[in-house]
């Protein structure tokens, strides 16, 4: 009893010293976690742009700091070091720091945190990603119009659901125009290492590939398709001047509006944990302008997007085949739901690849 | 004009101490000024880096917290390097001791099987296991090289990334959580398989006493034993050593095994430690790191606890310059080779009289 007791006035105190900070400071701060560099020009480079969109638009209210390159492994201390120094909202950015971010909310129940890519959620922890997948489906159309091989080259990082999910509407929107396209995959376990996602390129570009796709967030494959000759997409950003030349569009994550409406809901007192997943509908999933195209496929893309945008085209729509023949079951009626989505742990068919378990 | 360096016959003890204090600070000095250059307060970021974590309860914890796996594979590696054996893959036996004990903590995930037997020995068990698989994985390169003449810098190097992926396709597939959408982990340890946490806050984990005690018992070893002696004497006089009839293939077992299970023990810390599950990675290179924890220790058990501690500041204070300054996070990187950089410089003019001939060379 007399721990409680102990317990709740230390508790007390540190709610009421937090508080008086906040009122001294009176701007929110606003805390970001990278896993990459934020030069990495594709998947922390996004996320500090959503940062740096909300810095512009609640400058006068807000203050942001980020931290990059923590390792997953090692994010306990990183995380708990922007709560401790009054960040009020932390964004913490790669799935690794689901249990980090749930263990250190615990600690801090008056901060807000926001979990990218996870699906463990608490009081005061919201979960948050985007359907990238809709813009595979777009960019396999493209590469399935373009290619003259009819071989693909697809550079990924690790088969999670996520990953695979992108390969699987890659492979759908190729072969709904082009039946006898193959994809190949190179896994390269890696999420930003320049060095072994070129590796990875030239490997598939040697094996026939005369168009690169890629689930990794340098540009390098990119590049290594332009060096080529060749075609590619970009990730995660528009990194069209890496390779003018080559890039056809890209996938762009836009996390700004997101960033700016869970910062606002906080300034309101009207933030509530919840779980996010949007797509090109709520401006999260974006394309690159498209080029090094002709005018008709361009069109095909255009439309494409235009009907995604619009929930008239699901990438996932049934029926679907799984990689052995069976028909995948059809939770929702006419598509796959969100939750299949987010726990995709097989190919369809067509895939020259075995998914690495 | 050619540089000589001429070993010392004598070397000061004012020499020998002081010699880290002013690898540190030339490597302060030169980190001041890079931060300068950059445009921000160099007192500043001394404070922010070097002072203000050593002022918190939390921060402190987490110093040790940190130090804890540098100070355990260091201590292991001390002995080989002593012995002049250069084992570079304690990365990977810290994996393999995190894998291996980890993997019971998941096999006895299961609350009916822990109240048929019991479940208190499952955490010493681990750790033994933790230990044991970093020594056998040490042993290979140190067999390879007493059978067949491998080099085990390369050979204990490359085990590294075999170790890694082998987590890796675990986490992915027998170990990987089945509720948990795939993703790859394993299941969230139970309390009864994580280490005891010391203090408020859920950081100070029971390795933390136990890196202490294996610092202790290190320094003893190599200063009081027999088999102290051999290793510094291997190292030292290799010749002296052989006529006095050491085993040179059995001392090479030996410090890889004592290597590799500390590691070991330092990764399944860890595991059962801080994190509480198996990940694709469980390391951010501690492995690594620990190298230049044992240089900067000079190799010696005490030296490296203080070492370990020094660089777990620099990390933690590399974060705290990220937020308070917005230093760049590549900074704490450099700083830590600019450290080592340093530490080695002064550790050859202890030993060496540095001397430059004039003139052509004969």
């Amino acid at each position: 009893m007399k721990k409680n007791a102990f317990k709740m006035a230390l508790i007390s105190a540190v709610a009421i010293a937090a508080a008086s900070t906040a009122f001294a400071a009176e701007k929110l701060k606003v805390g970001f976690v990278y896993v990459g560099p934020v030069g990495d020009f594709g998947y922390s480079y996004q996320h500090d742009q959503g940062r740096l969109a909300l810095q512009k638009a609640l400058g006068d209210k807000v203050e942001t700091t980020f931290l990059e390159n923590v390792p997953e492994t090692d994010s306990d201390r990183p995380i708990e070091q922007l709560a401790r120094s009054g960040h009020k909202l932390i964004f913490t950015t790669s799935f690794g720091y689901m249990e980090p971010t749930l263990r250190v909310a615990k600690k801090f129940p008056g901060v807000k945190f926001e979990h990218a890519t996870g699906y463990k959620r608490a009081e005061n922890v919201a979960t948050y990603t985007a359907k990238f997948h809709e813009g595979r489906y777009v960019i396999g159309q493209i590469a399935g119009k373009m290619t003259k091989t009819n071989t693909i080259g697809y550079v990924a990082s690790f088969p999670i659901p996520e990953v695979v999910a992108g390969i699987n509407a890659f492979m759908l929107g190729a072969q709904s125009v082009n039946p006898s396209v193959k994809v190949k995959i190179v896994w390269a376990n890696t999420w930003f290492d320049p060095g072994k996602e070129a590796d990875a390129a030239k490997a598939l570009l040697a094996q026939g590939a005369d168009i690169i796709s890629q689930h990794t967030d340098s540009a390098a494959p990119l590049q290594e398709a332009e060096k080529a000759g060749k075609l590619g997409f970009g990730q995660a950003s528009d990194q069209f001047r890496f390779a003018p030349k080559a890039q056809m569009t890209a996938i762009v994550d836009d996390w700004s509006s997101y960033y700016i409406e869970r910062t606002k809901a906080v300034l309101n007192g009207a933030w509530k944990s919840k779980d996010t997943f949007g797509g090109m509908d709520a401006d999260m999933v974006h394309m690159a302008p498209f080029t090094n195209m002709p005018d008709d496929v361009k069109k095909m893309a255009e439309e494409t997007f235009a009907a995604i945008k619009a929930k008239k085209l699901n990438p996932f729509k049934c029926p679907i085949v799984d990689q052995d023949g069976k028909a995948v079951e059809c939770k929702d009626g006419k598509a796959l739901t969100d939750k299949q989505i987010t726990s995709m742990n097989w190919y369809v068919k067509g895939i020259d690849d075995k998914l690495p378990k | 004009m050619r540089i000589d360096l001429e070993p010392r016959a004598t070397r000061p003890l004012a020499l020998e101490i002081g010699a880290p204090i002013l690898a540190l600070a030339g490597a302060i000095l030169i980190g001041g000024l890079v931060v300068f250059l950059l445009g921000k307060s160099p007192a500043l970021a001394f404070e922010v880096y070097f002072i203000n974590p050593l002022l918190e309860g939390w921060s402190l914890q987490e110093l040790a917290v940190k130090a804890c796996p540098l100070v355990m594979i260091a201590v292991g590696l001390s002995f080989c390097y002593r012995a002049n054996l250069w084992n570079i893959g304690a990365e990977g036996q810290f994996i393999m001791g995190g894998l291996l004990g980890g993997w019971l903590a998941i096999a006895t995930h299961d609350e009916a099987f822990q109240e048929l037997i019991g479940g208190w020995w499952i955490l010493p068990t681990m750790l033994v296991l933790g230990a044991v698989g970093g020594a056998i994985y040490a042993l290979v390169p140190a067999l390879l090289r007493v059978w067949l003449g491998a080099s085990e810098i390369l050979t204990s190097l490359m085990l590294v990334y075999v170790a890694e992926l082998g987590l890796d396709w675990l986490v992915r597939g027998p170990l990987k959580d089945p509720n948990g959408f795939n993703f790859p982990q394993s299941v969230v340890f139970d309390d009864i398989a994580r280490l005891p946490f010391l203090a408020e806050g859920e950081r100070l984990h029971a390795g933390v006493p136990l890196a202490l005690l294996v610092a202790l018992l290190g320094a003893f070893v190599l200063a009081r034993t027999i088999f102290g002696f051999e290793v510094r004497l291997a190292g030292e006089a290799p010749r002296a050593a052989r006529f006095a009839g050491f085993d040179d293939s059995r001392l090479t077992l030996t410090v890889f095994a004592i290597s590799g299970a500390l590691a070991g023990l330092a990764g399944i810390c860890e595991v059962a430690g801080q994190i509480g599950q198996l990940t694709p990675k469980i390391s951010p290179g501690y492995g690594f790191t620990a190298i230049i924890v044992a240089f900067l220790g000079r190799l010696s058990p005490i030296g490296i606890l203080v070492a370990a501690l020094v660089l777990a500041l620099t990390y933690i204070g590399g974060e705290a310059a990220q937020v308070e300054l917005s230093l760049n996070n590549d900074m704490t990187r450099a700083f830590q080779g600019v450290l080592l950089m340093c530490v080695l410089i002064a550790d050859t003019a202890t030993r060496y009289r540095i001397r430059l001939t004039f003139g052509a060379a004969r």
